[in-house]
C-alpha cells in the first residue's frame, strides 16, 4: 500500500469561536490532482490554509507524505508542501524583485547555487530571463502567477496546494497557466490539491473532486461525473446546473474519453 | 418612434495621452442597439470593452479623450450634452452596473438610503412613496425581508446580495438602457446565474436595452441576443448569440478554444498566439 500524499482525518477548523470546517476526511494519492469545489464561504480555502499552517486552530489529523503535521510552523514541512495563492496581484511583495522573491526560500533553508536555481526555475515556468530583475508591477497578471508558481517550486516540493490559481486571469491566460501547471505536474511528479469554483477547470486539471458546502464535504466524485452530471448530492447538482451543465454531452464521447484516461 | 434604435454609435474613439504620444484604446467602434435588445461585448483585459461602456455614458475622464461621429441615445445626441445635462441622463435613462459591489457601495450609508438616493437625485418624491419604492425594488431583486435589509450596511450582506442591491439601485429610476460591466465576475457560479437571470427578467418586458460586458464568452452567449467580440480596441466579430460556436474570426475561435470544457479530453489547451508581445 502506498502512502497517500495528503491525508486528512476528521479535520475541524475554526477561526476563534466559529467553526468553519467540520469533519473533512479525504486522501489524495501521490501524483494525483484533486479538486476542492464549492462557493465562497464553503471552507475550501480554509482547508488549504490549515494544511499549509496558516490556520492553526484545527483538530483532527493532517498528514502529508505520511508525516503528521503539527500545529506550529515547520521548516521541513515547507520543503515538501507549498501553496500558490489566488491573486497574483496581492501575493507578491511589491518592492522585491523577482530574483529576490525566488531566492528567498533558498536563503531561508540555506541552499546554495541560488542564482543558477533561479535561472533554471524561470525557464521551467516559461518566463524570459529579462524578467529576473524586474518588480511585480512591471509584469502582467499571467506573468505574476508564473512567478508565484516558480516561488512555490523553488524548494522542490512534492505537494502543491493551489488556491484558485487562475480565477483572477483572462480566459486565454488561464489556458496558459493551466497548461503550465499540467506540464510541471507531469515533469516533476507533483501532487496537486486545487481549490476552484470553475467546474470545467476541474475537468481539465483533476481526476477527482470533493464538493464542499457550508464547511462540510457533501460529495466526492470522479471527474467523469462532470461529463453526464451523475452526482448524487442535490447541492452538487445545483452547482453543476449553475455552471451550465455539459452542453456537448454525448454518451459516446464520454465513453471514448473514459477509456482514453489512464 | 419605435423605428429609431435605442443607441447608435458611429466611429467611437477613446484615446489617452502618454509620453510616447496618444494611445487609442477604442479605435472607431460602430454599434446599434435596438429596444429590448441584449448586446454582449466580450474581450480580454485591455480590449477596450469597459472603455466602450463608459464612453457611452461619457464617463471618460481627462486626460482620456473621447470622440465619435455619432453617439445618439433615443434620438438625443450625447456628444452635444453639457456636463450638467449628462448628469441628468446618467442613472435616470442610462444606468451602469459595476463589477464589484464591495467597492461600488458606500460603506457608511445604509442600503435603503443608498437606493433612495439614486431615485431622489432624479425624481422628487414624498418620503413615504420613496420608502415604498425602495422596498418594492428590493422585493423585485428577490431580497427576503426587504425592511430589514434596507436598514443594513453593505458590509453586513454577502457579495451576491450586494450585487442585487447594486442592481436595485441602478434600476430604481427605471432607465431605458442598462450597461452591466462584468456584473458577476466577483460572484460565485451559483450566485452568478441568479443575478443574471434577475437582470434578464427585469430587462425583458420593460422595453429596456442591455449591454452586457464580460470576458466570459459562454456566459454572454447564454444571456444575450447578439455578441460583439473586441480585441485591441477594435470589434473583430459580431454575431448572433446562437451562432457563437460558428464564429469564424481566429481571435474568437482562439478564445473559445482556450476555455476548458465540462467534458475535457484535450491534453493541452490551445493558447492565443501573442506574436510580437512579451507573452504572458
Amino acid at each position: 500500500m502506498t502512502l497517500p500524499a495528503i491525508s486528512l482525518r476528521d479535520l475541524d477548523i475554526s477561526y476563534g469561536d466559529t467553526k468553519v470546517v467540520r469533519d473533512v476526511t479525504f486522501d489524495v494519492a501521490p501524483g494525483e490532482s484533486f479538486a476542492l469545489v464549492g462557493e465562497s464561504g464553503s471552507g475550501k480555502s480554509t482547508v488549504l490554509k490549515a494544511i499549509s499552517g496558516l490556520a492553526p486552530e484545527w483538530t483532527g489529523e493532517i498528514s502529508v507524505l505520511g508525516k503528521p503535521r503539527g500545529h506550529g510552523t515547520d521548516r521541513t514541512f515547507s520543503t515538501t508542501c507549498q501553496m500558490v495563492f489566488q491573486d497574483p496581484y496581492a501575493s507578491l511583495h511589491p518592492r522585491k524583485t523577482i530574483d529576490t522573491v525566488l531566492s528567498e526560500p533558498l536563503a531561508i533553508h540555506g541552499i546554495g547555487q541560488r542564482s543558477q536555481k533561479v535561472v533554471e526555475m524561470l525557464g521551467a515556468v516559461g518566463l524570459d530571463q529579462r524578467f529576473r530583475f524586474r518588480f511585480p508591477h512591471q509584469l502582467s497578471g499571467g506573468q505574476r502567477q508564473r512567478v508565484a508558481i516558480a516561488r512555490a517550486l523553488m524548494l522542490e516540493p512534492k505537494v502543491m496546494l493551489l488556491d484558485e490559481p487562475t480565477s483572477a486571469l483572462d480566459v486565454s491566460v488561464q489556458a496558459e497557466i493551466l497548461n503550465l501547471l499540467k506540464r510541471l505536474r507531469r515533469e516533476q511528479g507533483l501532487t496537486y490539491l486545487m481549490v476552484t469554483h470553475n467546474l470545467p477547470v476541474v475537468s481539465f486539471m483533476c481526476e477527482r473532486m470533493a464538493v464542499m458546502n457550508k464547511g462540510r464535504i457533501v460529495e466526492i466524485a470522479p471527474k467523469t461525473a462532470l461529463y453526464d452530471g451523475s452526482f448524487s448530492d442535490p447541492y452538487t447538482l445545483d452547482l453543476y446546473a449553475a455552471s451550465g451543465g455539459n452542453p456537448d454531452a454525448d454518451p459516446a464521447v464520454a465513453a471514448a474519453s473514459d477509456t482514453k484516461d489512464p | 418612434m419605435t423605428e429609431t434604435p435605442l443607441l447608435e454609435v458611429e466611429d467611437l474613439r477613446v484615446s489617452f495621452a502618454t509620453p510616447k504620444g496618444p494611445v487609442e484604446v477604442v479605435k472607431g467602434l460602430n454599434l446599434t442597439l435596438g429596444r429590448e435588445e441584449r448586446l454582449g461585448i466580450v474581450g480580454e483585459s485591455g480590449s477596450g470593452k469597459s472603455m466602450t461602456g463608459r464612453s457611452i455614458l461619457r464617463l471618460i475622464r481627462a486626460p482620456g479623450k473621447q470622440t465619435a461621429k455619432t453617439l445618439r441615445f433615443d434620438g438625443l445626441d450625447l456628444m452635444a450634452q453639457g456636463t450638467r445635462q449628462m448628469r441628468r441622463i446618467r442613472g435616470a435613462r442610462i444606468s451602469m452596473i459595476m463589477q464589484d459591489p464591495k467597492f461600488s457601495l458606500n460603506p457608511v450609508m445604509t442600503i435603503g438610503h443608498q437606493i433612495a438616493e439614486a431615485l431622489q437625485v432624479h425624481e422628487k418624491l414624498p418620503r413615504r412613496d420613496l420608502q415604498a419604492r425602495v422596498i418594492e425594488m428590493l422585493n423585485l431583486v428577490r431580497i427576503n425581508d426587504p425592511e430589514r435589509v434596507a436598514k443594513m450596511y453593505p458590509h453586513e450582506v454577502s457579495g451576491g446580495m450586494g450585487q442585487r442591491v447594486m442592481i436595485a439601485m441602478m434600476l430604481i429610476p427605471r432607465p431605458q438602457l442598462l450597461i452591466a460591466d462584468e456584473p458577476t465576475s466577483a460572484l460565485d457560479v451559483s450566485v452568478q446565474a441568479q443575478v443574471l437571470d434577475l437582470i434578464q427578467e427585469l430587462v425583458t418586458g420593460n422595453g429596456m436595452g442591455l449591454i452586457l460586458i464580460s470576458h466570459d464568452l459562454n456566459l454572454v452567449g447564454r444571456y444575450c441576443d447578439r455578441i460583439m467580440v473586441m480585441n485591441g480596441g477594435e470589434v473583430v466579430e459580431t454575431c448572433a448569440a446562437q451562432d457563437l460556436h460558428k464564429a469564424t474570426h481566429p481571435y474568437t475561435r482562439g478564445l473559445l478554444a482556450a476555455q476548458p470544457r465540462m467534458q475535457e479530453a484535450r491534453e493541452e489547451l490551445p493558447v492565443l498566439d501573442r506574436s510580437g508581445g512579451a507573452g504572458t
